[in-house]
């Protein structure tokens, strides 16, 4: 009888779900009755009770009059702002120090190397807690704040002039946002056309234009509103303007710096792959080097570097979860301020983890669905 | 020295190569040149020349006004930092701790010990005789684990939270690639959400959440909370890289091992895994690099690891907090040291194993 493997395996995993479930059952049984014993009503009730608590970093209206639930929505904004800036320029940076890793410059491949070697192997946390000493001990106070062309530097952080708030303004944004949209099209459709005819239109200068045009044009149709609002120091801060605060700064500039060192390697990784014959045949046709980068090394090494790549954005999305150590109100750090008001410690901690598998879920998802578009096409 | 022509030929060739291929390179140099020189020499005249060594008192530190290092914090405070709030008189134990430690660290490195029955002697040994160093007893003074804290406490959380966390990494990756659908089902769900979630979540859980689901009036130590929280959460990663190496195994040797009639378990003891797992040492190494990194998140859940040590000792201290810089330049140093120290041995396992696996 038990040589039989189909029942052997029936047994196996009976035996796996009675284990599962009397873990399960266990641990449900000790919360039932150690919220009783502390009178603790379970449920996401609290969310829509007044937080009393105030945010400082917000892209959206908050006071604490505002429920819990705006609240996890603002820290949920914060999340996916910082992490969503961070990318981009870790993106940037990362593939400006992976390609100098491959340079011929013996100076530049060396100070690329220096640099992957030092951040990689020191913890994120660490560095963020040094960007952030910095920031607000080694600045000067307010009132002695740095004078960097129209910017002010100081403890608060970066404080710019800023435009007021007119509907110009977020025309040209608009106007920005539709250009992007714009050169990508223009760009596949050139691309269209090299294959049809071979001949291969401009791609730069056409997609500059629109991106110089297209804002000017929806600013000035708008009322070409000219309104900035000027810091001035007032009292012990600054009125007007726009204040970038340092622990947004901190967060935001370590995210970046540490996860470009892991892109870095990522991107010479995936250009090393590229066979030699490839690098000799655009050689052989007379490309230049940024051509042959551009044209055959990295479209091929895109191939390579895609996977990892999602895996290091979404590093990156959890590691901004350290913003709780800095003080940046991100999702953790305002779920953590709620909990501690409500003690609802399990509502507050599984919404979090929820919240973070389904940013991670999608990101996944996405970066499958171009992985599969961009896959080797054997004939 | 006198330069013979050869050399002096051979010097202008590497220079004209290297850095000055053409104007464009050659503008490049120049400029990467003066920004390193620029920095490196006003980070040379701070940290070296303007800096202050050894022990002296803060006042000779403000008078720097910023202008030298003050390496005095770290010579006042290297104890505290390393060892945090251990008793001071019985601190050469946690220091003997983490040589023999970091001993034990090195030998298995070494292929000599690649052995079940030498690493099992060396591991079991060696914890055994630095948990009775830390915790005391038999002649020694007893220390609680409240008072234990630095560097000790991110070795054992990083090498307990990796070596601890194999089993269950290994088990899960079978699980991953079973046939028996919930055994699978059981494991994609454990692999996937662990791995969704930042570890500070789970840590938070550890240590907010835990003591909820346990019956009432038993409490764990806090220490054992984050430690068995870092053991579950490195689980799925490691068995994400045991499944690498599992599918990097050619199918004719699962077929060979069914062909001599071997079963499941012993098919997997004795032919799978070995190979499996060999592939994988490199990378387990980087996942244990990445861990000792992450060990010290725990900082938020207040576990008195060495980076929370660091931080306690320079900015509790109002009179040496100006010089967190070089406080937390240390600790930098020394996390530093020992992740660079691994990658090497991991890129040159790499290179000795890939050889090997291919004569």
């Amino acid at each position: 009888m038990w040589a039989s493997e189909r029942l052997r395996r029936i047994v196996y995993q009976l035996a796996l779900l009675l284990l599962v479930a009397a873990v399960a059952g266990y641990a449900a049984h000790n919360l039932v009755h150690n919220l009783q014993s502390r009178s603790i009503t379970i449920g996401f009730g609290y969310l829509t009770q007044e937080s009393g608590f105030d945010i400082s970093e917000k892209l959206v209206a908050f006071d604490p009059s505002h429920s819990y639930a705006r609240a996890f929505f603002v820290g949920l904004l914060n999340t996916l702002f910082v992490s969503a800036c961070a990318i981009v320029v870790a993106t940037l940076l990362g593939l400006a120090v992976g390609i100098a890793r491959l340079s011929p410059n013996w100076l530049l491949r060396k100070l690329a190397t220096g640099y992957v070697e030092t951040v990689r192997n020191v913890p994120l946390i660490l560095q963020l807690l040094m960007w952030y000493g910095m920031l607000t001990e080694l600045l000067p106070p307010v009132a002695e704040a740095l004078h960097l062309g129209p910017a002010y530097l100081s403890q608060r952080g970066v404080t710019l002039p800023w435009p007021e708030a007119h509907n110009g303004w977020r025309a040209a944004l608009l106007g920005i946002a539709a250009a992007a949209i714009f050169s990508l099209m223009w760009s596949r459709w050139t691309q269209a056309v090299q294959m049809r005819t071979g001949k291969r239109l401009p791609v730069a200068w056409p997609s500059l234009l629109v991106f110089v045009l297209l804002p000017s044009i929806a600013w000035a149709a708008m009322g070409a509103p000219t309104d900035w609002s000027q810091p001035v120091l007032a009292g012990f801060d600054f009125e007007g303007g726009k204040t970038v605060s340092p622990e947004f700064i901190a967060l935001f500039a370590g995210l970046s710096i540490y996860t470009a060192a892991f892109i870095a390697e990522i991107v010479r990784g995936g250009i090393q792959a590229v066979p030699r014959g490839q690098i000799d045949a655009a050689d052989a046709l007379g490309l230049s080097r940024a051509q042959r980068l551009r044209l055959v090394v990295l479209p091929q090494a895109l191939r390579v570097i895609i996977p990892p790549l999602t895996s290091q954005y979404l590093n990156l999305t959890k590691n901004s979860s350290l913003a709780v150590a800095i003080g940046y109100p991100d999702l953790v750090s305002v779920s953590n301020t709620s909990l501690n008001q409500t003690g609802q410690a399990i509502e507050a901690i599984a919404l979090m983890m929820a919240v973070y598998l389904a940013i991670s879920l999608a990101i996944s998802g996405l970066m499958n669905w171009y992985n599969f578009r961009v896959r080797l096409v054997e004939r | 020295m006198t330069s013979t022509p050869s050399t002096t030929v051979r010097a202008q060739r590497w220079l004209r190569e290297n850095l000055f291929s053409s104007p464009a390179n050659a503008a490049t140099s120049l400029l990467l040149l003066a920004l390193a020189i620029w920095l490196g020499s006003k980070f040379f005249n701070w940290a070296v020349l303007n800096a202050i060594w050894g022990q002296a008192p803060v006042t000779t530190c403000n008078a720097l006004a910023g202008q030298g290092a003050c390496w005095a914090v770290v010579a006042d405070k290297w104890r505290q930092m390393l060892f945090g709030i251990y008793p001071r008189d019985e601190q050469w134990r946690p220091m003997l701790a983490v040589v023999l430690f970091c001993a034990v660290l090195v030998l298995s490195a070494l292929r000599w010990f690649w052995h079940s029955r030498r690493l099992a002697v060396l591991w079991v040994g060696g914890s055994a005789v630095c948990a009775w160093l830390m915790a005391g007893g038999l002649g020694l003074a007893s220390v609680p684990t409240s008072l234990w804290g630095g560097l000790p406490i991110t070795l054992m959380l990083a090498v307990y939270g990796t070596l601890l966390a194999f089993p269950l990494g290994i088990a899960l990756a079978l699980g991953r690639r079973s046939h028996m659908p919930i055994v699978r089902a059981v494991s994609v769900v454990y692999i996937e959400l662990v791995r969704g979630v930042p570890l500070v979540t789970v840590l938070f859980m550890a240590s907010i959440m835990f003591a909820l689901f346990m019956p009432e009036g038993i409490s764990i130590d806090k220490l054992l909370r984050a430690q068995i929280a870092i053991i579950l959460f490195n689980a799925a990663y490691i068995a994400e890289v045991v499944r690498a190496g599992l599918q990097a195994l050619p199918r004719g040797q699962i077929e060979a091992a069914e062909a001599l009639g071997l079963g499941y378990w012993q098919m997997h003891r004795l032919v799978v895994l070995p190979q499996a797992l060999k592939v994988t040492i490199p990378a387990q190494v980087n996942s244990f690099i990445d861990n000792f990194k992450d060990t010290s998140l725990v900082i938020i859940v207040s576990i008195f690891d060495f980076l929370y040590a660091v931080k306690q000792a320079v900015v509790s201290d109002l009179d040496w907090r100006h010089f967190f810089v070089e406080g937390y330049l240390f600790a930098m140093a020394v996390y530093w040291i020992f992740c660079f120290a691994m990658s090497r041995y991991s890129q040159w396992l790499e290179k000795h194993l890939s050889r090997e696996l291919r004569s």
